[in-house]
């Protein structure tokens, strides 16, 4: 399968030179954003594989990322500290050749796992246990005490919940349950 | 870099044909419709906005990414701050919600009694968080304000605990959105639907603007004065 790659960068010039670097059978670009701005929504609808970003427009790597599997490729052009770029998986300069360029973004694609294969919306029922409990009101410590797992698995299942319903509040997923029948209108304080 | 995309010269008419969400921002400022061909600098001066004051505003509606500069905000007169503020909490509170609300209870009505509740519940526990947010911020963030700038006694709070705290208005909403179109029976009126989300997205997009100006624009505006007055 083709894998789909997002840039995100203001230049035409840059993302037109970029564009025909990329050009590969095994590569599907999509239409470019100018922008940073709704980036999370985007990415939510196309779900590229790779996300080829101007650092200076957004750097912070784990909020683009979200969970999501997919590679976040800085894209250089101008002087960035190294310490911004060290979250990223990849990095490509525009003074690299063509050929670099491409390969760079083809072996960190063959990375990046399918991302279809992680597109399940379904919760497990490890996920619906802790639901259940986050609806009631419990904390991450009292949900980790009584299901006797760590808060840090808490919190991974908590991360699932919210990527797979797209609701993000507490009282939003007491609804949820309440509308699956989870939980009773009793059960909630 | 900080470019405004806008000059004071440029026709107010351009500026909201480029950008009709500008409008509400408008509103906000109390500027009225009707203003022919006359540039940005005459509307604003017509009705007492501040030119300057106008453009920063804009320019974070404009751009999310868009952080002002140290000096910027000194230099940017900033008595209408806290005036549109308000002016924008009113209009939120007195007119888009309660018009959300409205929607919501028809909607609310068709649904089973259970389901009907309990989204009904979600959304007044909604309202009164923004109402407690908003009442914070004029009881104690904009008195603070007034304080410095008239350089009264100290009142031991700082902008930094309020900005710490800030929290998201528009998650719950998001969350309604979602609950709305993805989990709510199909039976319920779909057009009534499709309307309340456009005025919920509507509205979400607004209050996203509204507090990218209170963290880029009232913040740094504040802790600057703050700095000023232990001086």
């Amino acid at each position: 399968m083709k894998k789909k790659i997002l840039i995100v960068e203001p230049s035409e010039i840059i993302v037109a030179g970029l564009s025909a670097a990329l050009q590969h059978p095994d590569i599907r670009l999509l239409q470019h954003e100018a922008t940073a701005n709704n980036l999370e929504q985007r990415l939510n609808v196309l779900k590229p594989d790779v996300l080829i970003v101007n650092p200076t427009l957004n750097d912070n790597v784990n909020e683009m990322r979200n969970g999501r599997n997919m590679a976040v490729v800085a894209l250089l052009y101008q002087y960035v500290k190294q310490s911004r770029l060290r979250h990223f998986d990849a990095v490509i300069d525009i003074r690299d050749s063509k050929q670099a360029i491409l390969q760079t973004i083809l072996d960190i694609s063959a990375k990046a796992i399918a991302g279809d294969a992680r597109s399940n919306h379904e919760l497990t029922p490890r996920e619906t246990a802790v639901l259940v409990e986050v609806a009631k009101g419990l904390s991450n410590k009292e949900i980790a005490a009584r299901l006797n797992v760590s808060i840090f698995t808490v919190t991974t299942h908590r991360k699932n919940i919210v990527r797979k319903t797209g609701i993000k509040s507490v009282a939003g997923l007491t609804v949820y349950a309440l509308l699956n029948n989870l939980i009773d209108e009793d059960t909630v304080i | 870099m900080n470019d405004y995309i806008y000059s004071p010269t440029d026709n107010l008419s351009a500026l909201v044909t480029a950008q009709p969400e500008l409008l509400l921002t408008l509103s906000h400022f109390g500027i009225p419709m009707g203003f022919g061909d006359k540039t940005i600098v005459q509307v604003c001066h017509e009705n007492g906005v501040n030119p300057e004051f106008f453009l920063l505003i804009c320019q974070v509606y404009s751009n999310d990414n868009f952080l002002p500069s140290q000096h910027e905000i000194m230099d940017t007169p900033m008595d209408g701050l806290v005036p549109y503020l308000l002016q924008s909490h009113d209009y939120y509170l007195n007119r888009r919600l309660p018009h959300i609300e409205h929607h919501l209870d028809k909607i609310a009505s068709m649904l089973p009694e259970r389901t009907g509740l309990a989204i009904k519940r979600f959304f007044k526990d909604y309202l009164n968080e923004v109402r407690q947010h908003f009442e914070q911020e004029e009881n104690i963030v904009y008195p603070h304000i007034s304080r410095l700038v008239n350089h009264e006694p100290d009142d031991h709070f700082t902008i930094k605990s309020y900005l710490d705290n800030h929290e998201n208005l528009d998650d719950k909403l998001s969350d309604l959105v979602q609950i709305i179109f993805k989990y709510l029976p199909a039976s319920s009126s779909d057009d009534d639907s499709i309307d309340m989300i456009f005025d919920i997205l509507q509205l979400s997009q607004d209050l996203r603007k509204h507090s990218l100006i209170e963290d880029k624009i009232l913040g740094p505006f504040v802790k600057h004065l703050e700095k000023k007055s232990k001086v």
